[in-house]
């Protein structure tokens, strides 16, 4: 993430190369309830990023060294298709899985009322189909509309979002060109209705005042998709498909 | 406070959302209190009834509590106890001594094997969620016949109606019987052409829950 000095990420009008303001999101679609064998289950389209995750429980925490006597264990598995990018992934856990799992998991504990299943496991399964820039932010947000339409009792609906830095100015939502050529990253977990943070986490450098304005603009993206989740959640429920 | 049943229509609320101020009610399940405001915890619809204001999921796991009658079906059989899955997070375990038989150590399985259906009820619930059954009691055994379908646990309440209105209803006009559990099964028997009448009922009754195309279905049993 130290920059590429030769690359162009904005237009000579300001713009972003696809066209976008820099405090403007790539259009986000989410559908709720997309396999019939998960308990929940949420499928979410972000730019080019395509992910479904799946959420399977309460139920009995095996091996029971994982279990805790006063709150619940959320186990995610985050994963991306081999078929996800330009570029086969070989199949199966890696490291970035690995620790997108962990952080995941450790977010969702804050907002999950975990207290409720003592002992037990919420499994959450993250697939990502497709990817361009975020998948870890799309996961999250996918997770979150699952979990919601599985009634696991959360705070709040978290919202995964990033913002950048790209040619020293502070850009909304990376794309693939920009998080591979910009000079910072900041994804965040954001609660929008409390004007919480579950989860942050910062790739390069950014100064106090840009910190703030990616901040600002993750807030507002957050609110965005938060709108877009709940009008998922009740069209599926007036679908009737409960 | 918002009205949660105000119309015909009921208002569906998401995880986080404000609920409006709590001063002189109580939150019930699905609803949590912060600083003088309720909040729900759960994505669905909001009712207020007794000055307690809840959420009833959408869709939700049954969460077994001492007292509840259910139906479970035995996964596992050892020389003094069987377990059975109860439809909830945790395996629910019936021990030898709580059986309506006589059965000596090791002959567990010549009175219940894996797959059998029985009516129980939770004894206990520690604070472990240890699920302790018993079926000794009116009306608790193993099943032989009818057929079992399975409803949200927490649509079970809706189902029976108040003072088991709607399964009176649903008897008297399919001339079958009919026995709904807590944890969201509804056992049933009779003839062939009952048991297909109860069967679509079942499944319109899930469908239509939420809506008014509930009361207009219930009306014309």
């Amino acid at each position: 993430m130290g920059g590429y000095g030769d690359v162009q990420l904005l237009r000579d009008d300001g713009k972003r190369l696809d066209g976008r303001a820099v405090d403007e999101m790539r259009p986000v679609t989410i559908e709720v309830g997309v396999l019939p064998a998960a308990q929940g289950s949420a499928m979410i389209t972000h730019g080019l990023n395509v992910a479904v995750a799946a959420v399977y429980g309460p139920m009995e925490a095996h091996p029971r060294k994982i279990q805790r006597q006063d709150r619940a264990v959320i186990d995610v598995r985050y994963n991306m298709a081999p078929f996800s990018t330009s570029d086969r992934i070989r199949p199966g856990f890696n490291r970035r899985s690995q620790e997108i799992s962990k952080v995941t998991a450790e977010a969702l504990e804050s907002v999950v009322l975990v207290e409720l299943y003592p002992r037990s496991k919420i499994r959450v399964e993250i697939e990502i189909l497709a990817a361009e820039a975020g998948t870890r932010c799309a996961g999250i947000t996918a997770a979150t509309a699952a979990l919601a339409d599985a009634g696991i009792p959360m705070r709040d609906l978290m919202i995964g979002v990033a913002s950048g830095k790209i040619e020293d100015t502070v850009v909304l939502d990376l794309d693939k060109a920009e998080d591979n050529y910009g000079q910072a990253d900041l994804p965040a977990g954001i609660l929008p209705n409390t004007g919480e943070i579950a989860f942050l986490q910062m790739d390069g450098d950014l100064s106090p005042d840009e910190f703030n304005l990616a901040m600002d603009y993750n807030f507002k993206a957050a609110k965005e998709i938060h709108d877009i989740m709940v009008d998922a959640l009740k069209q599926k429920q007036t679908r009737g498909d409960a | 406070m918002s009205k949660g049943q105000s119309g015909a229509e009921q208002r569906l609320v998401t995880p986080g959302e404000a609920l409006g101020s709590s001063s002189g009610l109580r939150n019930g399940s699905g609803v949590i209190e912060k600083e003088g405001q309720f909040y729900s915890t759960k994505f669905g619809y909001l009712h207020s009834f007794n000055q307690t204001i809840s959420v009833t999921p959408s869709h939700s796991s049954y969460m077994p509590q001492s007292g509840d009658f259910i139906i479970g079906y035995v996964v596992e059989a050892r020389s003094n106890l069987w377990f059975l899955q109860i439809n909830g997070p945790f395996q629910g375990l019936l021990p030898m001594s709580l059986a309506p038989w006589k059965v000596e150590f090791g002959e567990s399985r010549k009175h219940l094997d894996i797959g059998d259906a029985v009516f129980a009820r939770v004894q206990e619930v520690d604070e472990s969620h240890n699920v302790v059954l018993t079926m000794k009691g009116v009306g608790l055994r193993k099943i032989g016949e009818g057929a079992i379908e399975s409803l949200p646990a927490h649509l079970i309440g809706a189902f029976l109606g108040k003072q088991n209105a709607n399964i009176i209803k649903l008897r008297d006009s399919t001339n079958a019987r009919i026995i709904a559990t807590d944890n969201g099964k509804i056992w049933f028997d009779g003839d062939v052409e009952s048991m297909r009448n109860v069967r679509t009922l079942i499944a319109t009754f899930k469908q239509c829950i939420h809506s008014e195309e509930l009361q207009v279905l219930i009306d014309n049993l």
